[in-house]
């Protein structure tokens, strides 16, 4: 009796396994022409280095789970251009990141923010005396999403966006709002301003963004939980989208991927005009990019700056997430493996993860990242 | 006497020491819990600059601020429960007396095994179906319950207004789905225990099958039937992920004692919020939330047992 299911079973999976090959096959020259003209902007880094491939594998990584799908890719990525080569990636969250690179217990860390404080020092100790880099490698906006019936087009200000996520304004027809955007017939509806419930990178980056943005009208302070003390909190990205696309006249914050299916991306007025959320335009915002470190090879971002910039045609609020790495210190073999992941990653590995909602680096971080990578010794 | 001089075997006294074991063991590990969370409670508890009991709101974000209040929680773990026992317990009923008395043999134990499937889903999947696929087929269903019957408090205007999806009542529906089985089948049990004489009593007398049930069945089963529904509402207080996958948090406003109302449970609260966890003392505010979470629930679960085994006791 069982054999005879098992048969037909066997049968099935070969089948399935023969689709997935094929799949996969089929996959992969797709997904690269469809992120071509997502990216066609001048700004956009599509160099392929030389990769010196070998030395330690598997690799290890652990932490930020907002670029967990990013690694993903750039291991893909990494394997395709060194045969054999393996990363292992675990998404426990940023400051588990920073803990197990300091501990040593892993090759790289993955953070949200860069290194500060006592972790400077302690992975300066982790690196055998040599400083830790803090390089940017995965770049998403954040997006300002709405749903409104009969409004296709809306335009915020990091102002009025502080004064909506705030309470200050309540209804859509609201003059500041109105003022941003004439010709818009804004209904009178109150407006529901979502949140996130658990704590998340998102909601930290997106109150600096209205701290820094917001001209004074958000005091609520910044943190991993939402301050503004409006609306309602769901459970997730996905739940705030959700909660969106069930109510008109909803508003929340999102990773831009969630912009679908009946809710529309506010475009941001910094003072130079309205700017669309898309990738160009963050290009744009990163190639304005101050470093907390200037000169140094150590490419901490310092985001508020470009949170406050009203650079002519730069979408601003965005987040990076941070690859954490020694300067020196890691034995031959380490060092080998992490260039050469690394230099896929900032690399090759770039136009792939467009399809995901990240932005490629533009030329001028993407430079500045593969000097950074090369001087690793 | 005969009894006295029995030789006690090696292999027998063996099984009594293992079963033994297995028995202090898990008296043990509840006690061991109780004091992990006490001790990791004090700290929290002394640093707190409200009273943990009274206040509704529930701020950790600064440890040499810590500002937290159980009173919330408490409030809106305690009636998303209730909600869900009012829809489960007539269905579960229902459900049981169908397969006892009702349904064909061959039927009803088909069926029983369906329920009993349900107690198999991740509470996930609960969660992601009651937010994505029925909080939105729900929300017209609330907002005419609000509309009709809004002037009495419970179906007021809740404090996520005007949503409707991530409320109370909807969490209380889904969490409804997932005590089903935990009553029906215990209920079930009880109900298939009722005495054949009894039954064969009554309907020698004449009586219907509704009058058999109504006269035997139910009084015989009506302690199991109620224990097994607080056993369900002790498994409802704790339910974690799918709260948190569904109600909505209301920024700056109380609970109000609606059921469209959203809101944090305990234990809801905690998975929101584990990942902050890096500061014991904003850690051990949970932790003390978790305490009395722990304690309510021995609570119910100690009401539930009481009932049963009075009716066991007969």
């Amino acid at each position: 009796m069982t054999v005879k299911i098992m048969r037909p079973m066997g049968a099935v999976g070969i089948v399935a396994s023969a689709a997935l090959v094929l799949a996969a096959c089929g996959s992969d020259p797709g997904s690269s022409s469809s992120s071509t003209p997502t990216s066609g902007a001048a700004a956009a880094a599509t160099g392929t280095a030389n990769v010196v491939c070998g030395g330690k594998t598997p690799l290890s990584g652990e932490g930020s789970t907002a670029q967990k799908t990013a690694v993903d890719v750039f291991a893909q990525q990494y394997a395709k251009a060194c045969p054999g080569q393996v990363v292992n990636y675990n998404a426990t969250g940023s400051g588990a990141g920073v803990k197990q690179f300091n501990a040593k217990q892993v090759d790289f860390g993955g953070s949200d923010s860069p290194l500060s404080g006592a972790d400077v020092t302690a992975a300066q100790a982790r690196c055998s005396g040599n400083p830790a880099w803090d390089l940017p490698m995965v770049v998403g906006p954040i997006a300002i999403g709405y749903k409104l019936a009969g409004v296709t087009s809306l335009t915020l200000n990091g102002e009025t966006a502080a004064k909506i996520f705030n309470g200050q304004i309540k209804t859509w027809n609201d003059p500041a709002i109105a003022a941003l955007n004439p010709g818009v017939n804004l209904p009178s509806k109150p407006i529901q301003v979502l949140s996130r419930s658990d704590d998340s990178g998102t909601t930290d980056n997106f109150q600096h963004y209205l701290a820094a943005a917001g001209k004074g009208a958000w005091t609520q302070g910044t943190g991993k939980g939402f301050k503004g003390g409006v609306g309602n909190g769901a459970s997730g990205s996905n739940g705030v989208a959700s909660a969106i696309r069930a109510a008109d006249g909803a508003i929340g914050y999102m990773e831009s991927s969630y912009i679908k299916d009946g809710i529309t991306a506010a475009k941001i007025d910094s003072g130079s005009g309205a700017v669309e959320l898309t990738p160009q335009n963050v290009a744009k915002a990163l190639d304005a990019a101050v470093f907390a470190h200037p000169g140094s090879n150590d490419l901490a971002m310092d985001l508020d700056k470009i949170y406050a910039a009203n650079t002519p045609g730069a979408y601003p609020l965005l987040l990076t997430t941070y690859e954490l790495v020694c300067s020196k210190g890691y034995d031959a073999d380490t060092t080998k493996a992490v260039k050469a992941f690394l230099t896929v990653s900032a690399t090759t590995a770039q136009q792939p993860i467009a399809n995901q909602g990240f932005v490629p680096l533009p030329q001028s971080l993407q430079d500045k990242v593969l000097t950074a990578i090369n001087a690793i010794s | 006497v005969t009894q006295n001089r029995t030789k006690v075997r090696p292999g027998d006294r063996i099984f009594k020491n293992l079963t033994t074991g297995a028995g202090i063991f898990v008296v043990a590990l509840i006690g061991v819990i109780g004091i992990f969370l006490v001790v990791q409670a004090i700290p929290a508890l002394r640093a707190d600059h409200v009273n943990f009991l009274t206040t509704r709101t529930w701020d950790t974000s600064d440890p040499n601020n810590l500002r937290f209040g159980i009173l919330d929680l408490l409030l809106v773990t305690v009636s998303t429960s209730l909600v869900a026992l009012v829809i489960a317990m007539p269905i579960s009923l229902g459900i049981a007396l169908f397969l006892t008395q009702y349904a064909p043999r061959r039927l009803s134990r088909g069926f029983a095994y369906i329920i009993d499937l349900l107690a198999a889903v991740p509470s996930i999947i609960f969660g992601l179906w009651g937010i994505l696929v029925l909080a939105p087929r729900l929300a017209p269903v609330s907002e005419w319950i609000n509309d009709k019957l809004g002037v009495i408090p419970i179906f007021g205007q809740g404090n996520v207004y005007p949503n409707f999806s991530g409320t109370i009542f909807t969490a209380g529906v889904v969490l409804a789905v997932m005590l089903l089985p935990i009553i029906t089948s215990l209920s079930r049990e009880v109900f298939e225990r009722t005495p054949t004489t009894h039954i064969e009593g009554a309907l020698a007398l004449g009586a219907t099958r509704w009058e058999v049930i109504r006269t035997t069945v139910l009084p015989f089963g009506k302690a199991g039937y109620i224990g097994a529904s607080m056993l369900g509402l002790g498994r409802a207080l704790g339910e974690t992920i799918a709260l948190a996958v569904i109600l909505f948090i209301p920024r700056g406003k109380l609970f109000d004692f609606s059921i469209f109302d959203g809101g944090a449970t305990f234990a809801s609260q905690i998975a929101a919020n584990y990942s902050e966890f890096n500061n014991p003392t904003s850690a051990g505010a949970y932790i003390a939330a978790g305490l009395v979470l722990f304690v309510l629930t021995f609570a119910v679960n100690f009401a539930a047992r009481a009932i049963i085994g009075d009716k066991k006791g007969d």
